[in-house]
């Protein structure tokens, strides 16, 4: 394998790996405030590229995605207070079932409103041909928008958690919730919160990636089982793992391509979950003690 | 014996729909009735590992297309370039061979198809085990994901190998005639015959089920259901008892994949598809989880609904939609619901009685 091919492979793993990190980043927030697997993050990736590509043709594209995303918070608000908040202490059985169930009907309201067909959003600088030349591999300049979006959302998160004091009380509310409720924080309000902050990354991603990837109706399910799978890879509820398994798996899925054929890539990422889930299903870097105090 | 009663009933209720059909010039019906009891026999396995032994599949679709295909494949699959070697000298030389001839004329040698189911259900059940060893030790959503992740490959590996169709399926897939006279066919003629013959192996999947859950082996799964723990520490083999139910259940969906193969006449990638596995969930659920007759009722009655099309092209939503309801309004399943007063005046009573003993 020459150079410029290695890190050809390279960049588009660290693109798809930023994205299954974002994704996996939205599990996390919404885990850690409910112990809930939200089976249908990867709608909201879908989401978020389906409204914005149907918004481009009354507005600017930067207002598209900002509404688009706004609009897939509300959608994630909405799915919290209709689904979720009045069950009381519900079965991980009962949970599962529904955010699946709330997956399909997303994805079949998807697919009455914009068709099966595939769309994307242009490009947001350039065109598909248009290339930056880096170590003599020639990657586009939406890579660098993909990267940059996850690094930033990263980062904000980070800050929005470390330092506001909303921030602040979802993490009391994601370590202890009774403790957090005698200490005074709505953690129905922190829940209802969790949705919107991971609906609302999770269309950002499905923005930024849009051009590269394209959108389709059903492509949640493909990014919710990746996104899964890098959220056991990294911890469960870890954000800093999310990122590092993120890229791991998209670069190890980036090179699988030369060895086995395209068809079987996605059983690669479902296999490395498997063995994950088998051998250490406290992730990579989780402890094995913390694993065992979670519910499952 | 006392089961074999309770099932009578429903003997007579299938009888009664096939003379109804019959006085009324619907045996169109018939058709629809068939395959519901093949996709029946699936969900009564499934409510086994589901509703008794509280292990979620969301791969059950899986199992069935490995029935399915394997016996697809090995029935209309030429072996004509491997005629020479061992393993079809060996199968030849006790009689599992059958030589014919295409539609062009050509020479064909496949494999018969009782020698296919066999090794068809012989194979899912090898794969549950495989796959059953690691995964049944994981619980919750670990165990949703797991199983959801093996459906998916078996279903990317349908749409993958060309041996398996690729995204065509496999098609004319020949009978499978199980005793002389009587023959699993997509023919006309053989409308009747099928349907009673689906329902005789639904009707004996329910016996051996109700049996099973009644013995021994129920009341240890329902146990395990209850607490994992508890259930080990009064002496139950927790993981040798799940690992045999999820068996169980992967060996009913391939025999229902074989025979329904078989009527159909072929079968196609959507079988293996995650929505397919997410819909056998959605059945048992909404017949009440434990509740074997609930689950076929439902599985009967939701498939035959669907395989007339009343849903339209709303099919997978209705599916969607009643899993959230189910689940948000009834987690005991609808028939639950109407039975529900009773219950609590039950659970009020039994409260008292235990008060007035304290």
């Amino acid at each position: 394998m020459t150079t410029e091919l290695f890190i050809q492979y390279l960049m588009a793993g660290i693109t798809y790996g930023s994205i299954y990190a974002i994704v996996a980043i939205g599990f996390n927030i919404i885990y850690n405030t409910t112990g809930i697997i939200n089976f249908a993050q990867g709608e909201f990736v879908m989401f978020g590229g389906m409204i914005a590509i149907s918004l481009l043709h009354f507005m600017p594209m930067p207002l598209a995605i900002a509404l688009a995303v706004i609009i897939t918070m509300v959608i994630g608000a909405l799915i919290e207070i209709c689904f979720i908040r009045w069950l009381k202490s519900p079965s991980v059985l009962r949970m599962i079932i529904i955010t699946i169930g709330i997956s399909i009907l997303s994805r079949e309201v998807a697919v009455h409103i914009w068709g099966e067909s595939i769309r994307s959003l242009p490009y947001f600088v350039g065109n598909e041909i248009s290339s930056i030349p880096v170590f003599g591999a020639r990657i586009s300049p939406q890579v660098l928008w993909v990267v940059a979006a996850s690094a930033l959302m990263v980062i904000f998160l980070g800050i929005f958690f470390r330092t506001t004091s909303i921030g602040r009380e979802m993490r009391a509310c994601a370590s202890n919730r009774k403790a957090a409720t005698l200490c005074g924080i709505n953690t129905q309000n922190m829940v209802t919160l969790s949705f919107i902050l991971s609906a609302g990354m999770g269309a950002l991603a499905g923005c930024v990636m849009s051009p590269i990837t394209y959108s389709q109706y059903d492509m949640g399910t493909g990014l919710a089982i990746k996104g899964f799978t890098v959220a056991i890879l990294g911890g469960l509820g870890s954000s800093g793992g999310a990122v590092t398994a993120g890229i791991l798996l998209g670069v190890i899925e980036a090179f699988s391509v030369s060895v086995v054929p395209l068809a079987f890539q996605d059983a690669i990422s479902i296999a490395i979950l498997l063995i994950i889930l088998f051998v250490r299903p406290q992730g990579l870097f989780g402890s094995k003690e913390a694993a065992g105090l979670s519910e499952f | 014996m006392k089961k074999l009663l309770s099932v009578l009933p429903l003997l007579a209720v299938v009888i009664g729909v096939h003379l109804l059909t019959s006085a009324t010039d619907t045996m169109y019906y018939l058709t629809q009735m068939t395959m519901s009891a093949y996709y029946s026999l699936l969900i009564i396995g499934l409510c086994v590992l589901m509703g008794y032994a509280g292990q979620i599949s969301l791969g059950h679709a899986g199992f069935f297309a490995i029935g399915g295909y394997l016996s697809a494949a090995l029935t209309t699959r030429s072996l004509v370039p491997y005629q020479d070697t061992a393993l079809v000298n060996l199968l030849d030389s006790v009689g599992m061979i059958l030589s014919g001839h295409d539609l062009y004329g050509e020479a064909m040698l496949v494999v018969s198809p009782w020698a296919a189911c066999g090794i068809a259900v012989c194979t899912a059940a090898l794969i549950a085990v495989i796959i059953g060893i690691p995964v049944l030790k994981l619980k919750g959503h670990y165990l949703a994901m797991a199983t959801l992740g093996f459906g998916i490959i078996i279903y990317r590996v349908a749409l993958a190998l060309e041996y398996f169709g690729e995204a065509d399926g496999i098609s004319e897939v020949p009978p499978f005639p199980l005793l002389s006279g009587l023959t699993i066919s997509g023919n006309f003629s053989d409308r009747i015959q099928n349907y009673y013959i689906a329902w005789g192996l639904l009707l004996i999947g329910m016996v051996l089920l109700l049996n099973l859950m009644d013995s021994r082996v129920g009341r240890a799964l329902r146990g395990i259901h209850g607490s994992d723990e508890a259930a080990g520490a009064m002496g139950v083999n927790t993981s040798r008892f799940k690992l045999q139910t999820f068996v169980l259940s992967a060996v009913f969906a391939a025999i229902a994949g074989v025979c329904l193969t078989h009527y159909n006449g072929g079968i196609g990638p959507s079988e293996a598809g995650v929505m397919k596995s997410v819909r056998y969930v959605a059945i048992v659920a909404v017949g009440g989880m434990a509740n074997l007759w609930g689950a076929l009722l439902m599985g009967v009655v939701l498939n035959f609904l669907s395989l007339r099309g009343v849903f339209g092209s709303y099919d997978d939503a209705v599916f969607g939609l009643i899993l959230i309801l189910i689940m948000l309004f009834a987690p005991n399943g609808i028939l639950s619901l109407n039975i529900r007063h009773r219950l609590k005046q039950l659970l009020r009573r039994g409260k008292q009685d235990r008060e007035g003993e304290v």
